[in-house]
């Protein structure tokens, strides 16, 4: 199946797909040392987002998250890729500054049993077995 | 989105990579909220400066901007996580300030104005009514588009970095009129006066009604200093970029059909909400900071006076100035408090050194408790200095 999206931030990216209903906090919800989910109650709470496709509604809470995405990035913790239903600025700046892949107007639930996905932020599009 | 010639070479990197970088993430935020195209701005306001939240990468980030990028506009510096001349007073660490030092010197590079302050307005970022800027700073963003009419969206640390590096903003949001306009009436049935009680309003209101931008009808009068605690709390609890205040703010807008009032009974539920059940052992005034009257009224009530609680008193480096000149600093000082210039008590790295906040600001109780996990007390200013040099029981 072949979807296409709108570009936030270009490149490319193929790996395993993780999703999730909820929102996003990348400051305060994510550990940027561990890539880990902390937010307490999230559906990916204690699990992994470093190396994965990421699917997600969109990102929430503090500003800051854009910079805590570039750090995340850095230290090698930061998801492949970012699939959003609707991206708003947090996650756009954080994907722009970081050269995180980045895709949204998805129709995300379409992609909630994906295992693999091939994104290509150049083109928009994402590529799912 | 309409480009310009000139706007289509920034983004091709003619100008460098670091405006190349800023147009990208312009250019991006533009097509997310349709915007019609980029539009000139007066001014900036960066957040994004403490240390504490930047971490090496968010270093990394500006130094590697300050290669090549200059900003184009006036543009002025939230608070650091230190002051930056005075770090042993305050207990702050020495890797840390190295870090922050570092930070500095990055935004120094491109040619911010490294003021460390959320009050630009009192230390010369004062843009005209209906100018547009691009602010950060979400106590700032209200001031900015309520109080002075300029017109900003509430920007992140890295989107105004990125206006101030090419002098534009994408035109859209706050922007724009439609966006502007009020959408709820509140009437206010109650006396709200002094800081403390505008920032219990702030908080009310932003409970009620998020971030639609309100219409406050009620108030008879409103000091500067109480408008800036206001727009800090509604903000803070609500998200608000922009509020109007029948007689006292300058824009024009369509007054709402949709209305709701405030009681008495709800400004005196959330002062106690922000009155935990503790012993007061850190007292800071200045949140959002100081203006030249706050300091001047804090130095008449500690003249003479000894406080036995670590009291915080946080300024722009500029107002401690002009206090100084006028001999409030020494009679502050002499009293036993203490200046902090380019920081405050939300950014600064005092998790765990305090248990029980009182400050006059209910965006500072939010984030005493939130970020710092402080129990708090909001009062009156009169009341923090009596809280100050009261002895600690047993």
């Amino acid at each position: 199946m072949k979807f296409e999206g709108r570009i936030i931030a270009k490149g490319t990216a193929e790996g395993e797909v993780l999703y999730t209903a909820e929102g996003i906090s990348f400051f305060g919800g994510v550990d940027p040392d561990t890539g880990i989910v902390a937010e307490s109650g999230h559906p990916l709470e204690g699990i992994c987002i470093t190396g994965k496709i990421l699917v997600f509604p969109q990102g929430k809470g503090s500003t800051v998250g854009s910079y805590a995405l570039y750090r995340m990035k850095k230290q090698g913790t930061a998801p492949l890729a970012l699939i959003n239903k609707d991206c708003e600025t947090i996650v756009a700046v954080g994907a722009i500054i970081s050269e995180i892949p980045c895709i949204d107007k998805i129709d995300i639930e379409q992609l909630k049993d994906a295992k693999t996905a091939k994104v290509n932020a150049d083109e928009g599009t994402i590529e799912v077995e | 989105m309409q480009l310009t010639n000139e706007e289509r070479e920034m983004l091709e990197g003619k100008q460098g990579n670091a405006v190349k970088k800023s147009m990208e993430i312009l250019v991006a935020l533009g097509e997310i909220y349709n915007a019609e195209k980029l539009v000139d701005i007066a001014s900036v306001q960066i957040a994004g400066v403490s240390y504490s939240n930047l971490g090496d990468a968010g270093l990394g980030y500006l130094a590697e901007l300050a290669k090549d990028g200059k900003v184009k506009v006036l543009t002025t510096l939230n608070p650091a996580g230190m002051d930056l001349e005075n770090r042993e007073a305050l207990g702050i660490d020495e890797e840390f300030a190295k870090k922050q030092k570092m930070v500095i010197d990055s935004f120094a590079q491109m040619g911010v104005t490294v003021t460390c302050t959320c009050t630009p307005y009192f230390i010369g970022n004062k843009p005209e009514q209906d100018s547009h800027v691009a602010w950060s700073e979400s106590s700032a963003v209200a001031y900015c588009n309520s109080v002075l009419g300029a017109r900003t969206n509430r920007e992140g640390g890295p989107s105004a970095l990125a206006s101030a590096l090419t002098g534009k903003t994408p035109l859209y949001g706050m922007h724009l009129d439609e966006n502007r306009n009020a959408k709820v009436k509140v009437i206010v049935e109650a006396e709200i006066k002094d800081t403390f009680r505008f920032g219990a309003l702030g908080k009310v209101i932003g409970d009620k009604i998020k971030n639609k931008p309100a219409y406050i009808t009620g108030i008879k009068e409103a000091s500067v200093e109480e408008l800036k605690s206001f727009g800090a709390s509604i903000a803070t609890y609500g998200g608000a970029a922009i509020y109007h205040m029948e007689g006292i703010t300058p824009n024009k807008t369509p007054i709402p059909t949709e209305s709701i009032t405030v009681t008495q009974e709800e400004i005196d539920n959330a002062i106690k909400e922000l009155t935990d059940d503790c012993e007061v052992d850190f007292v800071s005034v200045g949140c959002p900071h100081c203006s030249l009257k706050e300091i001047e009224y804090l130095a008449k009530l500690l003249e003479g006076k000894k406080v036995v609680k670590e009291f915080w008193i946080t300024a722009a480096r500029p107002i401690k100035k002009q206090a100084e000149e006028k001999g409030l600093v020494k009679i502050i000082e002499d009293a036993g408090a203490k200046f902090a210039c380019d920081t405050c008590c939300v950014v600064a790295p005092i998790k765990g050194r305090f248990e029980c906040l009182a400050t006059d600001s209910a965006k500072g109780c939010y984030y005493g408790a939130a970020k710092n996990k402080f129990k708090v007390k909001i009062m009156s200013i009169e009341n923090l200095v009596e809280e100050a040099c009261k002895e600690v029981k047993g």
